[in-house]
Protein backbone atom coordinates (compact mmCIF):
# COMPACT_ATOMS: atom_id res chain seq x y z
CA UNK A 1 0.00 0.00 0.00
CA UNK A 2 1.90 3.12 -1.17
CA UNK A 3 0.10 5.58 0.40
CA UNK A 4 0.13 4.14 4.16
CA UNK A 5 2.84 4.16 6.28
CA UNK A 6 4.15 1.23 7.36
CA UNK A 7 3.10 -0.62 10.63
CA UNK A 8 5.90 -0.18 13.74
CA UNK A 9 3.69 -2.52 15.96
CA UNK A 10 3.26 -6.07 16.43
CA UNK A 11 0.35 -7.14 18.16
CA UNK A 12 1.62 -7.61 21.99
CA UNK A 13 3.49 -4.90 21.73
CA UNK A 14 4.09 -2.54 24.68
CA UNK A 15 3.27 0.81 23.70
CA UNK A 16 2.68 4.01 25.55
CA UNK A 17 0.67 7.13 24.15
CA UNK A 18 2.04 10.26 23.81
CA UNK A 19 1.26 13.19 26.54
CA UNK A 20 0.54 15.89 23.85
CA UNK A 21 -2.14 18.25 23.56
CA UNK A 22 -2.16 20.26 19.79
CA UNK A 23 -5.75 22.43 19.38
CA UNK A 24 -7.71 20.81 16.34
CA UNK A 25 -9.93 17.84 15.74
CA UNK A 26 -8.16 14.70 17.81
CA UNK A 27 -9.31 11.40 18.35
CA UNK A 28 -6.72 9.94 21.22
CA UNK A 29 -9.24 10.58 24.56
CA UNK A 30 -7.20 12.77 27.39
CA UNK A 31 -8.14 9.57 29.64
CA UNK A 32 -5.46 7.17 27.91
CA UNK A 33 -2.25 9.92 27.19
CA UNK A 34 0.85 9.29 29.00
CA UNK A 35 -0.83 5.25 29.75
CA UNK A 36 0.75 2.45 28.47
CA UNK A 37 -0.92 -0.61 26.94
CA UNK A 38 -0.38 -3.22 24.67
CA UNK A 39 -1.17 -3.75 21.39
CA UNK A 40 -4.57 -5.60 20.99
CA UNK A 41 -4.28 -5.69 17.01
CA UNK A 42 -3.53 -3.87 13.91
CA UNK A 43 -7.05 -2.63 12.40
CA UNK A 44 -5.25 -1.16 8.89
CA UNK A 45 -4.41 1.79 7.96
CA UNK A 46 -6.88 4.86 7.68
CA UNK A 47 -6.33 8.84 6.75
CA UNK A 48 -5.69 10.89 9.43
CA UNK A 49 -9.15 12.13 10.93
CA UNK A 50 -6.84 15.27 12.24
CA UNK A 51 -6.57 16.37 8.36
CA UNK A 52 -9.83 14.97 7.46
CA UNK A 53 -11.63 17.35 9.96
CA UNK A 54 -10.17 20.27 7.07
CA UNK A 55 -10.79 18.85 4.56
CA UNK A 56 -7.48 17.62 3.42
CA UNK A 57 -6.60 14.35 2.44
CA UNK A 58 -5.05 12.87 5.60
CA UNK A 59 -2.43 10.53 3.93
CA UNK A 60 -0.72 8.82 3.89
CA UNK A 61 -2.62 6.67 5.78
CA UNK A 62 -1.79 6.14 9.25
CA UNK A 63 -1.81 2.43 11.18
CA UNK A 64 -4.57 2.37 13.45
CA UNK A 65 -4.20 -0.30 16.66
CA UNK A 66 -6.91 -1.74 19.28
CA UNK A 67 -4.50 -0.60 22.41
CA UNK A 68 -5.34 -2.89 25.71
CA UNK A 69 -5.41 -1.23 29.24
CA UNK A 70 -5.73 -2.52 32.45
CA UNK A 71 -8.50 -0.50 34.26
CA UNK A 72 -6.24 -0.59 37.33
CA UNK A 73 -3.57 1.38 35.73
CA UNK A 74 -5.60 3.99 34.39
CA UNK A 75 -8.07 4.88 37.33
CA UNK A 76 -6.31 5.62 40.86
CA UNK A 77 -9.72 4.21 42.72
CA UNK A 78 -10.89 1.91 40.04
CA UNK A 79 -13.27 -0.37 41.98
CA UNK A 80 -14.17 -3.13 39.56
CA UNK A 81 -11.95 -6.46 39.05
CA UNK A 82 -8.48 -6.59 38.67
CA UNK A 83 -8.34 -8.18 35.20
CA UNK A 84 -10.93 -5.72 33.44
CA UNK A 85 -9.35 -3.69 30.64
CA UNK A 86 -10.30 -1.49 28.02
CA UNK A 87 -9.51 -1.17 24.16
CA UNK A 88 -9.56 1.80 22.63
CA UNK A 89 -8.38 2.53 18.53
CA UNK A 90 -5.15 4.60 18.34
CA UNK A 91 -3.42 5.98 15.52
CA UNK A 92 0.46 5.22 15.15
CA UNK A 93 1.73 8.52 15.15
CA UNK A 94 0.50 8.75 19.07
CA UNK A 95 2.11 5.81 20.09
CA UNK A 96 5.80 5.07 20.97
CA UNK A 97 7.08 1.79 22.23
CA UNK A 98 7.13 1.52 26.02
CA UNK A 99 10.06 2.34 28.00
CA UNK B 1 -6.29 20.68 28.43
CA UNK B 2 -9.13 18.25 28.00
CA UNK B 3 -11.35 19.39 25.65
CA UNK B 4 -14.85 19.71 26.65
CA UNK B 5 -16.47 17.14 24.54
CA UNK B 6 -13.45 14.69 25.51
CA UNK B 7 -15.21 13.87 28.82
CA UNK B 8 -14.45 10.20 29.29
CA UNK B 9 -13.36 9.09 32.80
CA UNK B 10 -14.95 12.33 34.40
CA UNK B 11 -17.27 11.82 37.05
CA UNK B 12 -21.37 12.07 35.92
CA UNK B 13 -24.68 11.37 37.20
CA UNK B 14 -26.86 8.29 36.74
CA UNK B 15 -27.21 7.23 33.15
CA UNK B 16 -30.70 8.83 32.25
CA UNK B 17 -32.72 5.74 30.70
CA UNK B 18 -35.01 7.46 29.10
CA UNK B 19 -35.88 7.41 24.95
CA UNK B 20 -37.27 9.66 22.94
CA UNK B 21 -38.76 8.72 19.14
CA UNK B 22 -36.70 11.00 16.85
CA UNK B 23 -38.91 14.14 15.55
CA UNK B 24 -38.89 14.06 11.74
CA UNK B 25 -36.78 17.59 12.12
CA UNK B 26 -33.95 15.29 13.70
CA UNK B 27 -34.34 12.41 11.20
CA UNK B 28 -33.70 15.18 8.67
CA UNK B 29 -30.46 16.38 9.97
CA UNK B 30 -29.22 12.76 9.64
CA UNK B 31 -30.22 12.29 6.44
CA UNK B 32 -28.56 15.47 5.56
CA UNK B 33 -25.45 14.36 7.00
CA UNK B 34 -25.53 11.17 5.22
CA UNK B 35 -26.06 12.54 1.38
CA UNK B 36 -23.80 15.53 1.69
CA UNK B 37 -20.94 12.89 2.91
CA UNK B 38 -22.14 10.19 0.34
CA UNK B 39 -19.10 9.57 -2.04
CA UNK B 40 -20.78 11.04 -5.25
CA UNK B 41 -20.96 14.67 -3.43
CA UNK B 42 -18.52 14.54 -0.61
CA UNK B 43 -19.96 17.97 0.07
CA UNK B 44 -18.79 17.76 3.64
CA UNK B 45 -16.97 15.19 5.65
CA UNK B 46 -17.93 13.67 10.05
CA UNK B 47 -14.66 14.44 10.60
CA UNK B 48 -15.58 18.36 9.54
CA UNK B 49 -18.93 18.06 11.87
CA UNK B 50 -17.10 16.64 14.72
CA UNK B 51 -14.31 19.23 14.64
CA UNK B 52 -17.24 21.78 14.22
CA UNK B 53 -19.20 20.63 17.40
CA UNK B 54 -16.18 20.10 19.41
CA UNK B 55 -15.27 23.93 18.60
CA UNK B 56 -18.59 25.26 20.28
CA UNK B 57 -18.42 26.72 23.67
CA UNK B 58 -18.93 23.98 25.97
CA UNK B 59 -22.00 26.06 27.46
CA UNK B 60 -23.53 25.53 23.82
CA UNK B 61 -22.55 22.47 23.51
CA UNK B 62 -24.07 21.14 27.22
CA UNK B 63 -27.31 23.33 26.31
CA UNK B 64 -27.68 22.04 22.61
CA UNK B 65 -29.31 18.95 22.10
CA UNK B 66 -27.46 15.90 20.05
CA UNK B 67 -29.31 17.20 16.62
CA UNK B 68 -29.04 21.30 17.47
CA UNK B 69 -25.20 20.20 17.81
CA UNK B 70 -25.37 18.35 14.52
CA UNK B 71 -27.35 20.49 12.14
CA UNK B 72 -25.07 24.11 13.39
CA UNK B 73 -21.74 21.59 12.07
CA UNK B 74 -23.65 20.82 8.73
CA UNK B 75 -24.49 24.57 8.37
CA UNK B 76 -20.71 25.30 9.25
CA UNK B 77 -18.78 22.80 7.59
CA UNK B 78 -21.23 24.03 4.63
CA UNK B 79 -19.62 27.53 4.99
CA UNK B 80 -16.40 26.82 5.68
CA UNK B 81 -16.69 24.66 2.45
CA UNK B 82 -18.07 27.74 0.27
CA UNK B 83 -21.55 25.42 -0.35
CA UNK B 84 -23.23 28.06 0.84
CA UNK B 85 -23.00 31.39 2.46
CA UNK B 86 -24.16 32.76 5.80
CA UNK B 87 -25.92 35.65 3.66
CA UNK B 88 -27.95 33.54 1.79
CA UNK B 89 -28.57 31.43 4.39
CA UNK B 90 -29.20 34.16 6.65
CA UNK B 91 -32.19 35.39 4.25
CA UNK B 92 -33.31 32.02 4.44
CA UNK B 93 -33.66 31.01 7.99
CA UNK B 94 -35.17 34.57 8.24
CA UNK B 95 -37.81 33.73 5.63
CA UNK B 96 -38.47 30.02 6.71
CA UNK B 97 -39.38 32.15 10.33
CA UNK B 98 -41.62 34.50 8.69
CA UNK B 99 -43.91 31.65 7.24
CA UNK B 100 -44.92 30.85 10.85
CA UNK B 101 -46.17 34.39 11.24
CA UNK B 102 -48.77 34.04 8.06
CA UNK B 103 -52.41 34.02 9.77
CA UNK C 1 -38.62 -7.77 14.95
CA UNK C 2 -38.77 -10.98 12.81
CA UNK C 3 -36.96 -12.83 10.72
CA UNK C 4 -39.30 -12.01 7.93
CA UNK C 5 -38.42 -8.09 8.38
CA UNK C 6 -36.29 -6.91 5.27
CA UNK C 7 -32.85 -7.23 6.29
CA UNK C 8 -31.17 -5.50 3.40
CA UNK C 9 -30.40 -1.68 4.26
CA UNK C 10 -31.58 -0.36 1.06
CA UNK C 11 -34.56 1.72 0.47
CA UNK C 12 -38.78 0.35 1.11
CA UNK C 13 -40.04 0.50 -2.37
CA UNK C 14 -43.59 1.10 -1.04
CA UNK C 15 -44.73 4.36 -2.30
CA UNK C 16 -44.16 7.09 -0.11
CA UNK C 17 -46.41 10.24 0.71
CA UNK C 18 -45.10 13.80 0.46
CA UNK C 19 -46.00 14.18 3.97
CA UNK C 20 -43.24 13.33 6.61
CA UNK C 21 -46.20 12.82 8.71
CA UNK C 22 -47.69 9.46 6.93
CA UNK C 23 -44.67 7.87 7.71
CA UNK C 24 -46.01 4.42 9.77
CA UNK C 25 -42.19 4.24 11.80
CA UNK C 26 -43.66 5.91 15.00
CA UNK C 27 -41.91 9.66 15.74
CA UNK C 28 -42.33 12.11 17.88
CA UNK C 29 -44.37 15.17 15.70
CA UNK C 30 -42.39 18.24 15.19
CA UNK C 31 -44.03 20.44 17.64
CA UNK C 32 -46.75 22.94 16.82
CA UNK C 33 -45.18 26.05 18.76
CA UNK C 34 -42.55 28.13 17.11
CA UNK C 35 -39.82 26.86 15.38
CA UNK C 36 -36.53 26.82 16.97
CA UNK C 37 -33.36 28.21 15.02
CA UNK C 38 -31.89 25.37 14.95
CA UNK C 39 -35.48 23.66 13.57
CA UNK C 40 -35.56 26.53 11.01
CA UNK C 41 -31.69 26.07 10.04
CA UNK C 42 -32.43 22.66 9.11
CA UNK C 43 -35.25 23.88 7.02
CA UNK C 44 -33.43 26.51 5.11
CA UNK C 45 -30.33 24.30 4.70
CA UNK C 46 -32.54 21.89 3.30
CA UNK C 47 -34.29 24.11 1.01
CA UNK C 48 -31.04 25.62 -0.42
CA UNK C 49 -29.18 22.28 -1.12
CA UNK C 50 -32.12 21.23 -2.79
CA UNK C 51 -32.95 25.02 -4.97
CA UNK C 52 -28.77 24.47 -5.74
CA UNK C 53 -29.57 20.89 -6.96
CA UNK C 54 -27.39 19.71 -4.65
CA UNK C 55 -29.68 17.35 -3.28
CA UNK C 56 -33.66 16.42 -4.41
CA UNK C 57 -36.81 16.34 -1.42
CA UNK C 58 -36.82 12.56 -2.75
CA UNK C 59 -33.34 11.91 -1.76
CA UNK C 60 -34.08 13.02 1.61
CA UNK C 61 -37.04 11.18 2.46
CA UNK C 62 -35.28 8.45 0.92
CA UNK C 63 -32.49 8.74 3.40
CA UNK C 64 -35.20 8.75 6.31
CA UNK C 65 -36.54 5.97 5.01
CA UNK C 66 -33.42 3.99 4.92
CA UNK C 67 -32.61 4.55 8.24
CA UNK C 68 -35.99 3.41 9.36
CA UNK C 69 -35.66 0.57 7.80
CA UNK C 70 -32.65 -0.27 9.91
CA UNK C 71 -33.68 -1.43 13.74
CA UNK C 72 -31.84 -3.63 16.08
CA UNK C 73 -33.34 -6.80 14.17
CA UNK C 74 -30.49 -6.38 11.79
CA UNK C 75 -27.84 -6.86 14.67
CA UNK C 76 -30.51 -9.72 16.38
CA UNK C 77 -30.74 -11.76 13.07
CA UNK C 78 -26.64 -11.28 12.56
CA UNK C 79 -26.04 -12.83 16.03
CA UNK C 80 -28.99 -15.32 15.78
CA UNK C 81 -27.03 -16.98 12.39
CA UNK C 82 -23.76 -16.62 14.87
CA UNK C 83 -25.40 -18.49 17.54
CA UNK C 84 -26.65 -21.50 15.02
CA UNK C 85 -23.88 -21.96 12.81
CA UNK C 86 -20.14 -21.93 13.84
CA UNK C 87 -18.88 -21.87 10.54
CA UNK C 88 -20.36 -18.35 10.31
CA UNK C 89 -19.59 -17.19 14.03
CA UNK C 90 -15.93 -17.67 13.36
CA UNK C 91 -16.41 -15.37 10.06
CA UNK C 92 -17.76 -12.79 12.49
CA UNK C 93 -15.18 -13.07 14.63
CA UNK C 94 -12.63 -12.66 11.99
CA UNK C 95 -14.16 -9.93 9.88
CA UNK C 96 -17.12 -8.79 10.98
CA UNK C 97 -17.81 -6.47 7.86
CA UNK C 98 -17.32 -9.30 5.65
CA UNK C 99 -19.69 -11.84 7.38
CA UNK C 100 -22.29 -9.27 7.72
CA UNK C 101 -22.42 -8.26 4.24
CA UNK C 102 -23.04 -12.20 3.37
CA UNK C 103 -26.22 -11.16 5.00
CA UNK C 104 -27.19 -8.06 3.10
CA UNK C 105 -26.12 -5.30 5.26
CA UNK C 106 -23.56 -3.01 4.19
CA UNK C 107 -21.32 -1.29 6.76
CA UNK C 108 -20.65 1.74 4.48
CA UNK C 109 -17.32 3.44 5.45
CA UNK C 110 -16.81 2.16 8.85
CA UNK C 111 -15.57 -1.63 9.28
CA UNK C 112 -17.14 -4.09 12.18
CA UNK C 113 -15.88 -5.60 14.58
CA UNK C 114 -17.73 -8.15 16.78
CA UNK C 115 -16.56 -8.67 20.20
CA UNK C 116 -17.77 -12.12 21.47
CA UNK C 117 -18.99 -12.55 25.44
CA UNK C 118 -17.70 -15.39 26.91
CA UNK C 119 -18.33 -16.94 30.61
CA UNK C 120 -15.16 -15.45 31.65
CA UNK C 121 -15.85 -12.41 29.72
CA UNK C 122 -18.35 -9.67 29.21
CA UNK C 123 -17.79 -6.35 26.62
CA UNK C 124 -19.45 -3.21 26.97
CA UNK C 125 -19.46 -0.07 23.76
CA UNK C 126 -19.41 3.05 24.18
CA UNK C 127 -17.79 6.10 22.09
CA UNK C 128 -16.70 8.63 24.50
CA UNK C 129 -15.76 11.55 21.93
CA UNK C 130 -19.01 11.49 20.55
CA UNK C 131 -21.62 8.54 19.62
CA UNK C 132 -20.26 6.02 17.01
CA UNK C 133 -22.45 3.59 16.70
CA UNK C 134 -23.02 0.39 14.67
CA UNK C 135 -26.15 2.46 13.08
CA UNK C 136 -26.37 -0.15 9.86
CA UNK C 137 -26.90 -2.87 12.19
CA UNK C 138 -28.91 -1.45 15.18
CA UNK C 139 -30.17 1.79 13.81
CA UNK C 140 -30.08 5.54 15.62
CA UNK C 141 -28.72 5.30 19.14
CA UNK C 142 -30.63 5.49 22.25
CA UNK C 143 -30.43 9.23 23.72
CA UNK C 144 -28.65 7.11 26.92
CA UNK C 145 -25.94 6.58 24.82
CA UNK C 146 -24.81 9.86 23.74
CA UNK C 147 -25.14 11.07 26.90
CA UNK C 148 -22.66 12.95 29.22
CA UNK C 149 -23.40 10.26 31.68
CA UNK C 150 -22.60 7.35 29.81
CA UNK C 151 -19.37 8.12 27.95
CA UNK C 152 -18.13 9.67 30.78
CA UNK C 153 -18.78 6.62 33.39
CA UNK C 154 -18.44 3.56 31.16
CA UNK C 155 -14.93 4.03 30.77
CA UNK C 156 -14.26 4.83 34.40
CA UNK C 157 -16.71 2.50 36.03
CA UNK C 158 -18.01 0.12 33.83
CA UNK C 159 -19.62 -2.16 36.30
CA UNK C 160 -21.49 0.65 37.97
CA UNK C 161 -23.32 1.48 34.73
CA UNK C 162 -24.07 -2.25 34.30
CA UNK C 163 -25.96 -2.37 37.33
CA UNK C 164 -28.03 0.72 36.24
CA UNK C 165 -29.06 -1.46 33.41
CA UNK C 166 -29.76 -4.13 35.65
CA UNK C 167 -26.97 -6.25 34.61
CA UNK C 168 -23.78 -7.67 38.08
CA UNK C 169 -21.40 -9.23 36.87
CA UNK C 170 -18.80 -11.35 39.16
CA UNK C 171 -15.38 -9.89 39.94
CA UNK C 172 -14.34 -13.58 38.39
CA UNK C 173 -15.89 -11.80 34.93
CA UNK C 174 -13.55 -9.63 32.99
CA UNK C 175 -15.29 -6.47 31.56
CA UNK C 176 -13.97 -5.29 28.61
CA UNK C 177 -14.96 -1.76 27.46
CA UNK C 178 -14.97 -0.82 24.15
CA UNK C 179 -14.28 2.77 22.98
CA UNK C 180 -14.94 3.37 20.02
CA UNK C 181 -12.82 6.62 18.80
CA UNK C 182 -11.69 5.78 15.31
CA UNK C 183 -12.79 3.64 11.84
CA UNK C 184 -14.13 0.85 13.74
CA UNK C 185 -17.94 0.32 14.89
CA UNK C 186 -18.22 -2.96 17.86
CA UNK C 187 -21.16 -5.19 18.37
CA UNK C 188 -21.44 -7.67 21.04
CA UNK C 189 -22.10 -11.15 20.59
CA UNK C 190 -23.63 -12.36 23.59
CA UNK C 191 -23.72 -15.57 25.02
CA UNK C 192 -26.48 -17.58 23.69
CA UNK C 193 -29.03 -18.65 27.02
CA UNK C 194 -29.33 -21.95 28.15
CA UNK C 195 -31.94 -23.65 27.29
CA UNK C 196 -32.24 -22.77 23.34
CA UNK C 197 -30.67 -25.87 22.16
CA UNK C 198 -32.57 -26.44 18.11
CA UNK C 199 -34.21 -23.13 18.76
CA UNK C 200 -35.27 -21.78 14.94
CA UNK C 201 -33.12 -18.47 14.07
CA UNK C 202 -36.31 -16.77 14.64
CA UNK C 203 -36.99 -17.73 17.62
CA UNK C 204 -33.00 -16.82 18.69
CA UNK C 205 -33.37 -13.30 17.61
CA UNK C 206 -36.35 -12.33 19.31
CA UNK C 207 -33.85 -13.12 22.46
CA UNK C 208 -31.26 -10.13 21.11
CA UNK C 209 -32.28 -6.99 22.18
CA UNK C 210 -30.46 -3.82 20.93
CA UNK C 211 -29.42 -3.07 24.74
CA UNK C 212 -27.67 -6.70 24.76
CA UNK C 213 -25.75 -6.02 21.32
CA UNK C 214 -24.21 -2.46 23.01
CA UNK C 215 -23.35 -4.46 25.90
CA UNK C 216 -25.50 -3.10 28.92
CA UNK C 217 -27.11 -5.98 29.24
CA UNK C 218 -27.65 -9.59 28.94
CA UNK C 219 -29.86 -11.85 26.82
CA UNK C 220 -31.25 -13.23 29.89
CA UNK C 221 -32.29 -10.64 31.68
CA UNK C 222 -33.26 -7.88 29.07
CA UNK C 223 -36.17 -5.96 30.25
Amino acid sequence: MSDALPARFAPGARVTVRRMAPPGHLRTPWYIRGRTGAVERLCGAFANPEELAYNRPGLPKQPLYRVRFRQRELWPDYAGAAHDTIEVEIYQHWLEPAP
Amino acid sequence: MRSHHDMGGLPAGPVARGEHDYAPWEKRVDALMVLLSAPQRRLLRVDELRRNIEALPPDAYDRMSYYERWISAVANTLLQRGVLTADELGRKMTEVESRQEAP
Amino acid sequence: MTADSDIHAHDHDHAHGHDDHAHPHPTRADADERLTHWQAMEIAVRELLIAKGIITAADVRAAVEAMDARTPALGARVVARAWSDPAYRQRLLADGTAAVTELGIEMAATKLVVVENKPGLHNLVVCTLCSCYPRMLLGLPPDWYKSRAYRSRAVREPRAVLREFGTTLPDSVEVRVHDSTADMRYLVLPERPAGTEGWSEDRLAALVSRDSMIGVTRPDNRA
